[in-house]
């Protein structure tokens, strides 16, 4: 796949003088959902700003479909869509009036058509002529979604999008985040919900503190990071882990009801069978056994934790 | 290649928001004029004699279009761009395919336009007090045109600057009506004393009233020719300015 962003040593530093990215090099592929984590104040939403063309940068440069963001801005802010965080709209405007103002505003003609399946598709269509004020907050996530959508963008950018929303839309947003995927549409999500970057994103990018520590794809950051353990409770305590078994790496609880056995999902030989073997013969009888692999959110945790 | 759409719906939102808010666009400055004519033409104007053969009421209506005119152009226009800046809905302006120029005309533009169609409708409820003849209706528009464009551009510019309410309330307030009053919209330069009249050369709104009131009855301050010339090199000054923020990013993108 080739990149439809390229970013090239970004760095951002705020007239206060707080250094907000430092660095960043990334190349976004076209067609990829791509989830970006990070603590707030790490840097996300100044990453996407300077991208959509909110906020210069300080050095550094961004390509969107080869060119610059400066120098072609028409080109390059034609094929962006954006959802912002918060939820800003002017109070007194009617969603058919605010989708068809941001349509123009990317300089596309107006679509009576395709605005009205895009509300229909949004669940806002029977609100077309309701006031953005009188809208519920869920509503209002939805109308900022249609604008985004509403010049119909190659590239979609949701920062946040699923703060304070409830299941019914994010389950919504999601189906519709996939459908737009489907059809080509590159997506940048940023998220605090590390559940929803597992599920939906193809990569993975980690932030922290304005500096870019990962970026993988989220199958091999999973393996790369992720441990699996087997949790094995014994029938009766023990002191210590028997020598016999001193090959195996294993933990024991504090009251030494419970031994814990880390290892490599992907090895042809995980070592489990063996283990369970020696057990038995250590004659350690065994009251259950349990599995878990570390989740992108352990992953995320340990990573902001290390640096 | 300009983004012709941009330019469209920025206007049309400018003039639907003045549909919205109707009352305060429009019956304000209407009723406020009235009550000029109420006070100053019929109440005080009667006792007043007439001011180079033109009777006082009559006198007072090129100064009290621009008061309006002025006052209206700047909030308009400032409150266009300073109101999206404070709600955060700037953030799709800032992000669209679309150049600060362009920005400035649909703005700027909507701004003109409503100031505009208030002159007339001041200028229609004005005839409907006194008998308006016009002696120089070309430049007259003239002059209505300019005004229009360069304080709206003026009021695009404070709007721009502002970080707060009180800052967008600032100069109109302590610097714009001060002006308004002083740059003889209510009386002819030549009934203050000497020193004032030479203090006076130095209000800009002068010129502008003196020239805009010279087309109707060809009584003017200052020659038509200056007035013209200022209007037009305060415009100038807006565009300048204008220009240079567009090329800084100021206060828009940091």
């Amino acid at each position: 796949m080739p990149a439809i962003v390229e970013i090239s040593g970004l760095s951002k530093v705020y007239q206060s003088g707080h250094q907000a990215l430092s660095t960043i090099d990334l190349e976004i592929e076209e067609g990829e959902i791509l989830a970006l984590l990070g603590p707030n104040g790490a840097g996300k939403t100044t990453l996407i700003s300077i991208i959509c063309g909110i906020v210069s940068a300080s050095t550094g440069s961004v390509k969107v479909s080869g060119k610059d963001i400066v120098e072609d801005y028409r080109f390059t802010r034609e094929l962006i869509g954006l959802v912002p965080q918060e939820l800003t709209l002017s109070a007194f405007d009617t969603v058919w009036n605010t989708v068809n103002f941001s349509r123009g505003l990317f300089g596309k003609k107006p679509d009576a058509a395709y605005l009205e399946q895009l509300l229909k598709d949004l669940s806002l269509w029977d609100k077309k002529n309701s006031e953005l004020r009188e809208l519920s907050g869920g509503m209002k996530r939805r109308v900022l979604i249609a604008k985004a959508l509403s010049h119909e963008p190659r590239i979609l950018f949701l920062d946040e999008p699923t703060a304070g929303v409830d299941v019914e839309l994010r389950q919504d947003m999601w189906k519709m985040v996939q459908q737009l995927n489907d059809n080509g549409v590159t997506i940048i999500l940023t998220t605090h919900y590390i559940e929803e970057a597992e599920e939906i994103a193809d990569r993975v990018g980690i932030i922290s503190a304005g500096k870019l520590l990962l970026v993988d794809e989220k199958k091999i950051l999973m393996q790369k990071l992720g441990k699996k353990q087997l949790f094995i409770e014994l029938k009766q305590t023990v002191d210590q882990i028997p020598e016999a078994l001193g090959v195996y790496n294993l933990e024991l609880s504090e009251d030494g009801s419970r031994l814990t056995y880390t290892y490599d999902p992907d090895l042809e030989r995980t070592g489990i069978t063996a283990l369970l073997q020696s057990l038995t013969e250590v004659g350690i009888s065994l009251r259950d056994l349990k599995t878990s692999q570390s989740s992108l959110e352990e992953i995320f945790v340990r990573l902001v934790n290390k640096k | 290649m300009i983004n012709v759409q941009a330019i469209k719906v920025i206007y049309k939102f400018e003039m639907l928001r003045a549909w919205h808010t109707l009352m305060q666009t429009i019956a304000s400055p209407v009723i406020s004029t009235s009550l000029y004519f109420v006070v100053f033409g019929a109440a005080i104007g009667s006792r007043i004699e007439e001011i180079d053969g033109v009777s006082y009421g009559v006198f007072i209506v090129p100064g009290l279009v621009m008061l309006s005119l002025l006052t209206q152009s700047i909030a308009n226009a400032s409150f266009g761009i300073y109101f999206p800046k404070f709600t955060g809905t700037i953030y799709e302006i800032m992000s669209a395919p679309i150049s600060f120029f362009e920005i400035v005309v649909g703005y700027v533009g909507a701004a003109a336009s409503k100031s505009f169609i208030l002159g007339i409708i001041i200028l229609i409820t004005a005839n409907l007090f006194v008998d308006l003849e016009i002696a120089h209706p070309f430049v007259m528009m003239l002059f209505l045109v300019l005004t229009c464009i360069s304080f709206s551009l003026f009021g695009f510019i404070i709007g721009l600057w502002a970080t707060n309410f009180e800052k967008l309330q600032l100069i109109p307030m302590l610097i714009v009506t001060p002006l308004v009053f002083l740059g003889g919209s209510f009386y002819s330069v030549s009934m203050l004393p000497p020193v004032w009249q030479t203090v006076t050369l130095f209000n800009p709104v002068l010129y502008l009233i003196s020239g805009f009131r010279w087309s109707f009855f060809e009584v003017a301050d200052v020659s038509v020719g200056v007035s013209l010339a200022m209007v037009s090199l305060f415009l100038v000054a807006c565009l300048v300015l204008v220009w240079w923020m567009f090329k800084t990013g100021y206060r828009l993108r940091q």
